[in-house]
């Protein structure tokens, strides 16, 4: 029974969390949302070589989680889920340590910047093509309607999306992080009524709410990782929903209107996080999940 | 990082397993805070400890195995998977007991700790006053030194088990000149000592689960403080995070109760209801696994600290949820006299009790989170 990050493990984590504060994440997510990705392919060249897209198949669902909480927590814009957590594993022949690939869900996600498409039909893989743009409520993610082709040979299908789900966790996780320490950051030096408003119980009691939902999304996403079952990865899937959308509410909450612009930065995990809400399997999907598999166990 | 038991952890979850099975009654006890109920869970005590499973963590010598903090989350969660009795010994066992081993002499272990564990002396706590709830440290009950001890002095309130117990433990003001958690002093006293009257009180289940204590002029020797005199503040809260106390209160009960819940979800599934009996699940589960990260920190010689807090607040509201979710789902029938419903009533005194959530919320906001402290004195934690 050892159920912290190993040494390693945590400087993994001090070593993304280095690069990623270094390459000024947030400007690279905004570039992407303007549609200028250089920064954002050079962002993925240098994760690259830490690695980070050899995890999936590499290394375990632990290493994984630490990574995609750090890029939720820098907002790093790009089909990282799909490229990094999903396919390596439902396409085990695909190279995707030199070039970036996205699977259609349903739609895909950065098609425009990628080499390969593809989309899941009838529990296989095919290969796909991009067709019309669709908005996301998150500008920095590029989503593309897309047509089915030819199936292509695939891997396990369903550890590819156990492993896609627990990433999506991971990086709500990491989001949710992200808004607490701002917003905690915010409230120290955000004076009204001649006091730091991180002194009235109203704002204490709400912030200590998602410090107690997010340490507790925690051990989910950690226990998944060591046992990635279905019911595991769904039960951390549905509680970093819930609690990086309070992270959220709380957060723009404590911030007031400045959080509500555009240009402040807050914005940008507000979006993902809402954006992510309903990727990889909405919150219904995975709680219906949890059930099935706890009724048939009985 | 890894969930996994090693061979003498499984060999007696095993044995605590085999033992609970064929020993937990087949009929629920009656209720603890009757005066049946009350003999029947020291009787229940007494098997416990006979067969050394009344406190597994303390030492052999006084009635425990020495086992490790991994085996006593282990045993609790076999307890109330087994549907074992409650703990009358509670307090004593978690909340005093840890005081005692840390603070007591070798003769107050000794005379104190043998008795806690088979269940012949069962203990209440003694800390709210009519004026010191929350706000613990304004208490006012006195301690004056006399030859050869103490007379107490002052009353005492929302005590837990008081109304059968045998023996109280609290913080009385030892000196008049000090302030707030200054010149308090830590008392264990028995309940039937001269001058202390314990008025029962009926609680919201209409059993006397606590009582209110009057001190008029009572006697208590010196060998019976706990710690130094003017030093109970210190001495009660080195152990208020205390890993074995209400901080880390075990996920067994919680997990148990989850499964319980999915046992009345798979009789009359309620597709309505099937996302809060999930969510409750789900927090349930996450529960546990938050706990093998503290004890995996305790082991590596951390220590709980403000994380208590955390864990206080989510356990208590959890507990509320998986009860409310219950009597949902029971529909019609919910109104009716159940398990379910004396758990419901419990549960709702979780988030008061053991320093309310209000007081956990400030706890973290400002000693994890760094959030500037009240202008004025806010109250802090308390302990029971």
């Amino acid at each position: 029974m050892n159920f912290e990050l190993t040494a390693e493990q945590t400087g993994f984590a001090r070593s993304l969390d280095d690069l990623l504060s270094r390459a000024d994440a947030l400007a690279v997510n905004r570039a992407w949302a303007a549609g200028d990705r250089d920064p954002g392919t050079r962002l993925w060249s240098r994760l690259a070589d830490l690695g980070v897209t050899a995890l999936a198949t590499e290394a375990t669902p632990v290493e994984m989680c630490v990574a995609f909480e750090a890029l939720g927590r820098y907002a790093v814009p790009g089909p990282w889920i799909e490229s990094a957590a999903y396919l390596p594993v439902a396409l085990p022949a695909a190279n995707l340590s030199e070039s970036w690939a996205t699977v259609a869900m349903p739609y895909a996600l950065d098609a425009d910047v990628v080499t390969d498409v593809y989309a899941i039909v009838d529990a296989g893989l095919h290969q796909a093509s991009a067709g019309d743009r669709v908005t996301s409520v998150d500008p920095s993610r590029h989503l593309f309607e897309v047509t089915a082709g030819e199936p292509v040979e695939h891997g396990d299908l369903d550890a590819a999306f156990d492993l896609a789900v627990l990433a999506t966790a991971a990086e709500l996780l990491g989001a949710g992080e992200r808004v607490l320490a701002d917003t905690v950051a915010y409230v120290k030096q955000r004076t009204q009524f001649g006091r730091a408003i991180g002194s009235y119980q109203a704002i204490k009691h709400q912030l200590a709410d998602v410090r107690i939902a997010l340490d507790f999304a925690r051990p989910l996403v950690f226990g998944a990782a060591v046992d990635p079952s279905p019911r595991a990865v769904s039960a951390a899937r549905v509680h970093c929903a819930s609690a990086s959308r309070l992270a959220a509410r709380v957060g723009l909450q404590a911030h007031g209107a400045i959080g509500f612009t555009d240009e402040y930065d807050l914005s940008r995990w507000l979006l993902r996080i809402q954006a992510l809400q309903s990727a990889w399997g909405t919150p219904a999907f995975h709680r219906e999940r949890v059930l099935t598999s706890l009724l048939d166990a009985r | 990082m890894n969930l996994d038991f090693t061979p003498d952890e499984l060999a007696f979850r095993d044995e605590a397993r085999a033992w609970l099975a064929a020993n937990v009654p087949a009929e629920c006890l009656p209720s603890m805070d009757t005066a049946d109920g009350f003999v029947a869970h020291q009787e229940w005590e007494r098997r416990l400890a006979d067969a050394r499973w009344s406190v597994v963590s303390w030492p052999d010598e006084v009635g425990g195995r020495g086992a490790s903090l991994v085996e006593w989350v282990i045993f609790e969660e076999e307890y109330y998977r087994a549907g074992a009795p409650g703990r009358v010994s509670q307090n004593g066992i978690f909340l005093l007991a840890p005081i005692i081993f840390d603070h007591g002499t070798a003769e107050q272990q000794e005379r104190w700790l043998p008795p806690m564990a088979t269940g012949e002396t069962i203990w209440a706590q003694a800390w709210s006053e009519p004026e010191a709830g929350s706000d613990l440290a304004s208490l006012r009950s006195t301690a004056t030194a006399v030859d050869g001890g103490w007379r107490l002095n002052g009353q005492k309130t929302w005590s837990s088990r008081a109304a059968y117990a045998h023996q109280g433990f609290g913080l009385f003001r030892s000196d008049p000149e000090a302030e707030r958690h200054r010149g308090l002093t830590y008392f264990c006293f028995p309940l039937d000592a001269p001058g202390v009257t314990v008025r029962p009180i009926a609680q919201l289940d209409g059993e006397a689960g606590f009582a209110e204590l009057f001190f008029d002029d009572v006697f208590v020797p010196d060998a019976d403080v706990l710690g130094e005199p003017g030093d109970g503040w210190r001495v009660a809260m080195s152990t208020a995070g205390n890993e074995r106390g209400l901080s880390l209160r075990s996920p067994g009960r919680f997990c148990a109760a989850a499964d319980r819940l999915l046992g009345v979800y798979a009789e009359a599934p309620d597709p309505a209801l099937s996302s809060a009996v999930v969510e409750a699940w789900v927090r349930a589960e996450a529960y546990r696994l938050y706990t093998w990260g503290t004890v995996t920190r305790l082991a590596d010689g951390g220590d709980v600290g403000a994380t208590g807090s955390i864990n206080k607040v989510w356990w208590s509201e959890l507990d509320v949820a998986l009860h409310e979710t219950a009597l949902d789902l029971l529909g019609d029938e919910a109104e009716v006299a159940s398990t379910w419903t004396d758990g419901y009533l419990f549960s709702l005194s979780g988030p008061i009790y053991a320093g309310t959530n209000e007081i956990q919320r400030n706890i973290i906001a400002e000693r994890i989170l760094g959030l500037p402290k009240e202008p004025r004195g806010a109250a802090r934690g308390e302990p029971g």
